[in-house]
């Protein structure tokens, strides 16, 4: 279970105050799947980094799996953005997919059984043995999502994980997330700008608020378990939802003056 | 890498070692016929260089020398990369050092022959101090900016994976350092060269550059220049050497840039 109690982030550098994020409070349960949107800027990755103990908080308490959050926390894994960077290019797909196990101290038989199932579930079976550099952007972020199948985290924080793929990669990607959270029965926390995306995926949304954020609404996605890129996208459920959410961003980066004060 | 040559790799090797050898022709013929007390004919020279470094001065100057050489290099590698990963991770010890580090590394390592000498003493110590003092520095600051360049999404994904300690240290420090590590040791090789030559010029009987001293000065002009030449070949095998070295270790490292080239 991941939770978030009265979070606030404020940067404080060279004497330039900026309130990142106001107040934050949800919590995610076991197994459950949440998807964060809001306005660019907005502190979504903030609030990320926070929950992934990167960052510490000027103020409130993130809990995962019942312990206090001061500090990278065990069984939680994260896919960053930038696959090209958060992949190691002088170790081979299958070595990076290892390097955390290696790290925790598992045996070699184990840690090479992991990878391999790892590997299988995203669809790499046969890429063990090159490098990453030598893949296109959506097989780097299958192997960054890869390492964190195989790392076996109770909690997984996905950070705009698709926002450098091409569209067509972009779809296969987000079925595979679907997949392998159905598979692995993971608490889910994927961070994107993208409100088709948030819709798609997510059982849940959390929309945001620009800066110093706050949530602005907690909305439960009501579509079937069994999302289809066509079928699901042409639901006018799908088309209401989005439209709904896309008109609260609008709303939050355009407050009306009552708003202000609430 | 290494295919059967086909018409291409003939052509590298024409365009590798064709002008050598046009150098090597030309001076053949230029040299054939001369009397010159010094400028000797290189089949002369070839001839010195069989009789003198073939026999006993392979065991007595050669490999003393190259043993010098190895085990002042390696000892420079060994403390540039670990004084530069320590000056690298630590800002403070950064802030202290840095400025005395510029200073040591601006002073000739020659001009130190002397001092060295002080507290050296006069045996293969004090020769292989001489080449650590000079080898150390591009190793060691290479290496700093390498450790400091680190890439953060990199040092966040160890962070977040709880890769630590000496795991980190390899896999994560030293690997992403290793592109700065191998310019500072390129540069180090031919500083390490000329020092091995240096150092053996006073307070010893044994080493190639002992050897050409010696020959200058009891007008052996052949020899001497064999001992030139024996130079010149040692610093293209190194050279070789250390470029099977660098596709091993930094293989990973050419084959990203060309990709990002491709991109």
């Amino acid at each position: 279970m991941l939770e978030v109690r009265g979070l606030h982030k404020v940067y404080d550098s060279h004497g330039r105050r900026v309130e990142a994020i106001g107040e934050l409070t949800f919590t995610v349960d076991d197994g459950r799947f949440a998807c964060v949107v809001g306005p660019s800027g907005c502190g979504k990755t903030t609030l990320l980094r926070c929950i992934a103990g990167l960052l510490p908080p000027t103020g409130g308490e993130v809990w995962v799996q019942g312990s206090q959050v001061t500090g990278p926390p065990s069984g939680l894994a994260v896919v960053f953005q930038e696959y090209g960077r958060s992949l190691f290019p002088w170790l081979r797909v299958r070595d990076n997919v290892e390097l955390p196990l290696r790290a925790a101290g598992l045996p070699r038989a184990r840690r090479r059984e992991l990878a391999t199932e790892a590997l299988a579930a995203v669809g790499l079976s046969d890429a063990h043995r090159a490098y990453p550099w030598q893949l296109s952007g959506g097989m780097q972020q299958r192997v960054a999502i890869a390492r964190a199948v195989a790392y076996q985290p109770q909690v997984l924080l996905m950070d705009e994980p698709f926002a450098a793929v091409d569209a067509q990669t972009r779809a296969d990607l987000e079925d595979l997330i679907r997949s392998v959270w159905r598979r692995l029965g993971v608490t889910l926390l994927f961070v994107t700008h993208d409100i088709d995306e948030a819709v798609y995926l997510g059982e849940r949304v959390i929309v945001l608020s620009a800066a110093p954020t706050r949530i602005r609404e907690d909305l439960a996605i009501d579509l079937p378990v069994e999302r289809d890129q066509l079928a699901t996208r042409s639901d006018p459920r799908f088309t209401d939802l989005r439209a709904h959410i896309y008109a609260q961003i609008q709303k939050t980066r355009h407050p009306a003056p009552q708003e202000e004060l609430s | 890498m290494t295919k059967l040559p086909g018409w291409q790799g003939l052509q590298r090797v024409a365009l590798v070692l064709g002008l050598p050898a046009v150098l090597v022709v030309v001076w053949w013929f230029a040299s054939a016929d001369s009397d010159h007390l010094v400028f000797r004919p290189l089949s002369e020279i070839l001839v010195a260089f069989r009789e003198t470094w073939l026999g006993p001065r392979l065991v007595e100057d050669v490999l003393p020398s190259l043993s010098r050489l190895a085990r002042g290099y390696a000892a420079s590698v060994v403390l540039g990369v670990g004084l530069g990963v320590l000056v690298g991770w630590s800002r403070t010890l950064r802030a202290l050092l840095e400025p005395v580090l510029e200073l040591l590394r601006a002073i000739p390592p020659p001009a130190l022959i002397p001092l060295i000498g002080l507290f050296a003493g006069l045996g293969d110590s004090r020769r292989i101090v001489i080449i650590i003092a000079g080898c150390v520095w591009p190793i060691l600051l290479n290496t700093v900016e390498g450790v400091r360049a680190v890439d953060e999404v990199l040092a966040d994904t160890c962070r977040s994976y709880r890769v630590r300690g000496l795991t980190r240290l390899r896999q994560l420090v030293l690997r992403s350092a290793s592109p700065q590590i191998m310019t500072g040791a390129r540069q180090a090789l031919a500083i390490g060269i000329i020092l091995m030559v240096i150092s053996e010029l006073r307070g010893t009987v044994h080493g190639i550059g002992f050897s050409v001293e010696q020959f200058q000065t009891s007008f052996r002009y052949p020899e001497m220049w064999s001992g030139v030449l024996l130079l010149g070949l040692l610093g293209v095998a190194l050279a070789l050497l250390f470029r099977l070295a660098d596709s091993w270790i930094l293989g990973w490292y050419h084959g990203l840039r060309a990709s990002n080239r491709e991109r």
